[in-house]
């Protein structure tokens, strides 16, 4: 059946993964920032590894709210304005608003590296046959917190009524509106979730690495990038897919060959997947019967 | 060419008519520089079946895409229930209880029947939802059968039932319908304006009902409109439009 009339610029796909990936990369950096600045504050305060213990909580909920409050406005002045342009603008312009995030947060913070004392340190064994695994407590922790905000994102994506707009937005717009959407306000709310679980995953970099600067947040920014390609971008569990395949490429590489190497690895995959497989491995394919 | 809309033919159907429910006045829309309505009057009562005909491109879409400020008409006034909407949102419009059954139904393809209507429910904030459910699976129960399949398996006639349906789901004051008969069976047609009239007869659902197909939408209606061009030429009952040899010779003979 031939698509209707009005299925051009109208129905330009907004794409729920490709606006949380714009969201994620340019509020990584943003994440990254805002945490080791109230992390150092703390540290001048007090000097005191028993500080940042106590407030870290406070300093999650804040490098968060201000991470939306970024990508909120960012969304505003970068994306909104190009709705309905073609499908490669947004792409273009996100890419400009983490070069320029990045810069920013050099020019405030100051090029070089930025650490905290270690939050969590420690290691559990595993006794397997003969000898043992071990794990630390914070990749532990890392692992849990992130299967929690999936399945926390997975229920609000699949079952609550804000899911169910942000959906319907990205299938279709100009039909969502129709139905009593407000979807600049649906947009909106995703930018503000995807950073807000951005400023997550710039916490728990934090957590893993210890130190931080300007530019960390772009290598895993593309990475994710690539993750959702792989996995088939639009696809939640896709993506999550595309994430442990990616890490495990990586690891496995720097095991059995080098690890100077590894982002060619990760980086050759989506050279491969878009290709050979460009609706990934979860994805749906472009074309579909109307 | 008579564009005076013909109240007469209200009482003549037998019915009381209602107080107006949307009024279009002097209504220009542009697409870009090329003007797709030269300045329409169209009246809809409460507890009419309005129709709009016209052949492809006349503007009979455009009309109902207006109504909803998507584009948003450039001169005239619309008002819904002594609101003036012209300027709305399509949002805030459909929050007035507007709904609508759009050109090429525009089901969300990768949701569930269910999620769908779900959708259509919004607005009330999912009140009553379960009662309003059963009655729209009740008139078609395809649809139950279908709940957990996506939107996009469903044959044409089954996602012209689920664009109704799913407008049905926000109790809406004024029901408007775009070409729901187009590419499907006459069985299937013969059932949906079934429903329609059904609708109006036993709830006085106010419909707009814009329709290539004639014939059977000057039979179902109580009046209708011919637009041609981007202009109301006619306007007057139903069954009286039916028996005017213009319309007879432009939109019946030869065309179905």
């Amino acid at each position: 059946m031939a698509a209707p009339s009005s299925s051009g610029a109208d129905r330009a796909p907004f794409d729920l993964a490709v606006a949380l990936r714009d969201a994620g990369m340019s509020a990584l950096g943003t994440a990254g920032l805002a945490f080791p600045i109230l992390a150092l504050r703390a540290e001048q305060d007090m000097s005191n590894q028993l500080v940042l213990q106590q407030r870290w909580p406070l300093m999650l909920i804040a490098a968060m709210a201000l991470t939306a409050l970024w990508s909120y406005v960012i969304e505003r002045v970068a994306y909104r304005p190009l709705r309905g342009s073609f499908r490669l603008a947004p792409l273009i312009s996100a890419i400009g608003m983490s070069i320029f995030l990045m810069n920013f947060v050099q020019v405030v913070q100051g090029p070089r590296n930025k650490s905290i004392p270690p939050l969590i340190s420690g290691v559990v064994e595993i006794p397997i046959g003969s000898g043992s695994i071990t794990i630390a407590w914070k990749q532990l922790i890392i692992f849990t917190v992130t299967a929690l905000l999936l399945g926390a994102f997975w229920y609000i994506v699949q079952k609550t009524p804000l899911g169910r707009s942000m959906r319907a937005v990205e299938q279709d717009r100009k039909m969502a509106s129709l139905l009593g959407i407000d979807v600049d306000r649906t947009i909106s709310l995703t930018f503000v979730i995807g950073a807000s679980l951005a400023a997550i995953a710039g916490a728990l970099y934090m957590v893993r690495y210890g130190v931080i600067n300007f530019a960390d947040g772009f290598v895993p920014g593309v990475k994710a990038f690539t993750a959702a390609v792989l996995g088939g971008i639009g696809s939640l569990p896709g993506a999550v897919v595309g994430g442990l395949l990616i890490g495990l490429i990586e690891t496995m590489w720097s095991h059995y060959f080098s690890s100077d190497y590894k982002d060619v690895a990760a980086f050759s995959i989506l050279a491969v997947t878009l290709i050979f497989m460009p609706s990934g491995l979860l994805g749906r394919p472009e074309v579909e019967k109307v | 060419m008579s564009a005076a809309p013909a109240l007469a033919g209200v009482a003549g159907s037998g019915r009381q008519p209602g107080k107006p429910l949307l009024t279009l006045s002097g209504v220009e829309t542009f697409y870009g520089k090329i003007q797709a309505l030269k300045g329409i009057d169209i009246e809809v009562r409460e507890g009419e079946i309005v129709t709009l005909i016209g052949a492809n491109g006349a503007g009979k879409s455009t009309t109902m895409m207006t109504v909803f400020g998507a584009p948003r008409a450039r001169r005239g006034t619309i008002i819904f229930d002594g609101r003036d909407i012209t300027r709305l949102e399509p949002h805030q419009i459909a929050r007035l209880q507007i709904a609508q059954s759009p050109e090429g139904r525009r089901i969300f393809p990768r949701m569930t029947v269910y999620e769908n209507l779900q959708m259509g429910a919004s607005i009330n904030n999912f009140a009553h939802f379960d009662e309003d459910l059963e009655r729209v699976f009740a008139m078609f129960p395809r649809l139950r059968e279908r709940a957990q399949q996506r939107g996009g398996t469903l044959s044409g006639g089954e996602q012209q039932m689920l664009a109704i349906a799913r407008a049905l789901m926000s109790r809406p004051r004024l029901l408007m319908l775009d070409e729901p008969s187009l590419g499907l069976a006459p069985l299937v047609v013969r059932q949906i304006f079934d429903v329609i009239a059904e609708l109006n007869r036993t709830q006085g659902l106010t419909v707009f009902l814009v329709e290539q197909n004639a014939f059977h939408a000057l039979k179902l209606a109580h009046r209708g409109y011919v637009l041609v061009n981007g202009a109301v030429t006619m306007a007057g009952a139903g069954a009286e439009l039916l028996a005017r040899p213009e319309v007879r010779a432009a939109y019946l003979e030869g065309g179905h």
